[in-house]
């Protein structure tokens, strides 16, 4: 038996920069151009064979409208990654994401690992941050970078992939995962009664 | 084309407003073939307790309004019921105005739309929604952008009529009603060519503003306003534009709005017990409401005991997963105020369709917003048990069929109809037959529906019986204590022949009434 281990993964960003869209294509294989802002946050699962253990996904993709923004460390504080999603064809989507970085150097997990996705690279002729120095900007966090398409599929298995292989075993449990989160399964929730 | 009113009791109506003794009703009310209808005995009133806030229907929602006309209204009797109605309105509108509105009609680029455009002020209803400091909020149609002097001169309207400790209610010209309602911090307006009437307006209006306190909830409304007078609330409203459009458009065309109340999925009430009690059982500890819905018809809905929910929060619920197709995939967890329950806090609701592909929507709203787990494992815990029943099976049968078809009813000339309990909130309506499929056609045939609630409700002269003749049908509306009926014949029917209808299709509801409502609703 492949031993299974729970990764637990938010996104963030700005919004209209394809959160769920990326997530739709990882774990459905579908694209909807006509998708609608997500409201609140939504919770989904997916698991994939990484060499030779299971690896299950816990996927927060929260909204990135301004009236939930107080709900996101609720989001990423238990996360043992985060994806930080910006549009190339919006300057502005990839200021928002420095704030995200920010945010999550400050008050997220110490350990958290953050991957940066710039989306739409399928938009190049309407690009407007440049590929090198979003990389030069991942580099200096020690980020992991790749731009994607969650409309034509490109890199958006690779980025849950790269996560895979940068999340230590012990994080990856959740062991390492800040205090106060409780919007996980917590195992002892039920043993509180008991004793 | 004539409107034609009694002002006599009805013939089948007795001194009680029954056509049997209340005890009676009360005791064998499955048995008994002869609808009440007095509140509590009409058909489809629930058994034990009620599902929701019990509402007066359409009063409750202007009761926090400024109108003290509403009060009077109740005291009037039906002795003014020969009188003419509102604004000289008479009959039903002629073919010739209605078929201009089919131009008109939006398409789905509305926002993009030239607001100086003679397309643009054609539109039958604008709804805007700006600040105190006239700071554009909303707008149905054409950008905020583009409308800020024109919502700069109403916000002047409203601000000249205070100054002389007046408000503005409505402006009536050229066939354009313009209502006002002002709702600190915001004021809302509405700009219509329907036959609806100012107060029915304005309860559209109450609606879009529920609409934005459930996103904000009041108190930050307040705050947000006490802080800063000249804030652009359009920056914590993007991404729910959607919701307010979708609203809008079920103000148009969803009767459960016109009538305060909402629409059964036709299940067998054993079918239906059976989805009920495992819903009862997934229960957690901060778990309030557990709503199961199929699209726009509820299936069940299980409440915390002495926490009622009121209709509106209801349509707002519903308002929200069907204008979002962000809820398809996954689980969705979001804060939600319901403003009829509370205006100053949020509950939070796990939102999710129980099967991929089904229309099945499982709403469960908690108080705790870390309860994403607990409400996660009580979906799971509900859907496990409801599998192993056969209810299940009849369930998903049920949902080929969300509707009924009027023949049915066995009278021939009856096209189409809405029926209200009272005491229970709930409505029954058949599917729209033949003449009425097209969106238009709906639409027409809910204006002419709205024209008839406004005359039944309105504020000083409110009505009990109204028959109206027009060339393309003929309606009637009945209101009693215990229900409200609608209904819509074929041109060719006489009066007689609707009079004679209404004691056939009560007993039909009666008879059916099990299917068709939720006559014992459940409690954690």
């Amino acid at each position: 038996d492949m031993e299974l281990r729970e990764l637990k993964v938010c996104l963030l960003g700005d919004t209209g920069v394809g959160k769920s869209s990326i997530v739709w294509r990882f774990v459905e294989d579908s694209f909807d151009p006509n998708i609608n802002p997500t409201i609140g946050a939504s919770f989904m699962t997916k698991t994939v064979q990484y060499q030779n253990e299971l690896h299950r996904f816990l996927i927060w993709d929260t909204a990135g409208q301004e009236r939930f923004r107080a709900l996101a460390p609720m989001y990423y504080r238990g996360s043992a990654a985060a994806i930080i999603v910006y549009d190339i064809t919006k300057e502005e989507s990839f200021q928002t994401l420095k704030n995200w970085v920010k945010e999550l150097r400050q008050h997220g997990p110490p350990n958290i690992v953050v991957a940066i996705a710039g989306n739409k690279c399928d938009l190049s002729d309407a690009r407007e941050v440049s590929e090198k120095d979003a990389k030069d900007y991942a580099d200096s966090i020690h980020a992991i970078f790749v731009e994607t398409s969650a409309k034509n599929a490109i890199n958006i298995n690779e980025v849950f992939l790269e996560i895979s292989q940068r999340i230590p075993v012990v994080d990856a449990s959740g062991a390492s995962a800040g205090k106060g989160f409780k919007l996980r399964r917590d195992p002892s929730d039920s043993r509180r009664n008991c004793c | 084309m004539a409107a034609d009113v009694h002002n006599k009791a009805v013939p089948w109506e007795t001194a009680n407003g029954s056509l049997a003794p209340v005890e009676r009703l009360r005791q064998d009310r499955c048995d008994s073939p002869t609808p009440g209808l007095v509140e509590g005995t009409e058909p489809g009133a629930g058994q034990d307790s009620h599902m929701f806030v019990h509402a007066q229907s359409f009063e409750d929602l202007t009761a926090d309004g400024d109108d003290t006309r509403a009060e009077a209204a109740g005291s009037e009797n039906t002795s003014r019921l020969g009188e003419p109605a509102d604004e000289g309105a008479q009959g039903l509108p002629s073919e010739e105005e209605q078929v201009e509105e089919k131009e008109s009609h939006p398409g789905s680029r509305a926002k993009e739309e030239d607001v100086t455009s003679e397309a643009w002020r054609r539109h039958r209803k604008h709804v805007f929604v700006l600040s105190e400091a006239g700071k554009p909020i909303y707008s149905r149609y054409g950008t905020e952008e583009a409308l800020s002097s024109t919502m700069g001169v109403m916000m002047a309207l409203v601000s000249f009529v205070e100054a002389e400790k007046n408000i503005i209610r409505s402006i009536h010209a050229d066939g354009y009603k313009v209502v006002f309602l002002r709702k600190s911090p915001l004021v809302l307006v509405g700009v219509a060519q329907t036959l609806q009437s100012e107060r029915d307006l304005s309860r559209e209006l109450h609606y879009i503003y529920y609409q934005i306190i459930s996103l904000l909830t009041l108190t930050q409304l307040n705050h947000i306003f006490q802080h800063k007078q000249n804030y652009d609330l359009r920056r914590l409203l993007a991404g729910s534009e959607h919701l307010t459009d979708n609203l809008l458009k079920l103000l148009d065309r969803d009767p459960g709005l016109l009538l305060s109340a909402v629409t059964c999925l036709p299940l067998s009430s054993s079918v239906r017990d059976v989805i009920s009690s495992s819903l009862q059982a997934a229960k957690a500890k901060n778990l309030v409401f557990s709503i199961l819905l199929a699209g726009s018809h509820l299936v069940t809905l299980v409440r915390k005991k002495d926490q009622y929910l009121h209709h509106m929060d209801l349509h707002l619920l519903f308002n929200l997963v069907g204008s979002s197709s962000s809820f398809r995939e996954g689980e969705g967890w979001t804060p939600i105020c319901l403003p009829k329950f509370n205006t100053a806090g949020f509950f939070h609701a796990h939102i999710s369709y129980l099967e991929p592909g089904t229309d099945l929507c499982l709403i469960l709203v908690s108080t705790d917003r870390e309860d994403f787990f607990n409400l996660s494992d009580c979906k799971h815990r509900f859907l496990e048990r409801l599998r192993r029943r056969t209810a299940y099976q009849a369930l998903q049968e049920a949902l080929k069929n969300p509707s009924y078809s009027v023949s049915q009813v066995g009278i021939p000339e009856l096209r189409h109809f809405l029926y209200k309990s009272k005491s229970s909130g709930l409505y029954t309506s058949p599917e729209f037959p033949v003449p009425y499929q097209s969106e238009e056609e709906q639409e027409r045939i809910m204006e002419l529906y709205q024209y008839l609630h406004s005359r039944i409700h309105h504020p000083t002269r409110p009505l009990r019986f109204i028959y109206c003749c027009g060339e393309s049908e003929n309606l009637l509306a009945w209101v009693t204590s215990g229900f409200e009926l609608y209904l819509c014949f074929s041109p060719l029917g006489t009066k007689a022949l609707a009079v004679s209808a209404i004691n056939k299709l009560l007993k039909w509801i009666r008879k059916e009434e099990d299917r068709l409502f939720i006559l014992s609703p459940q409690t954690y």
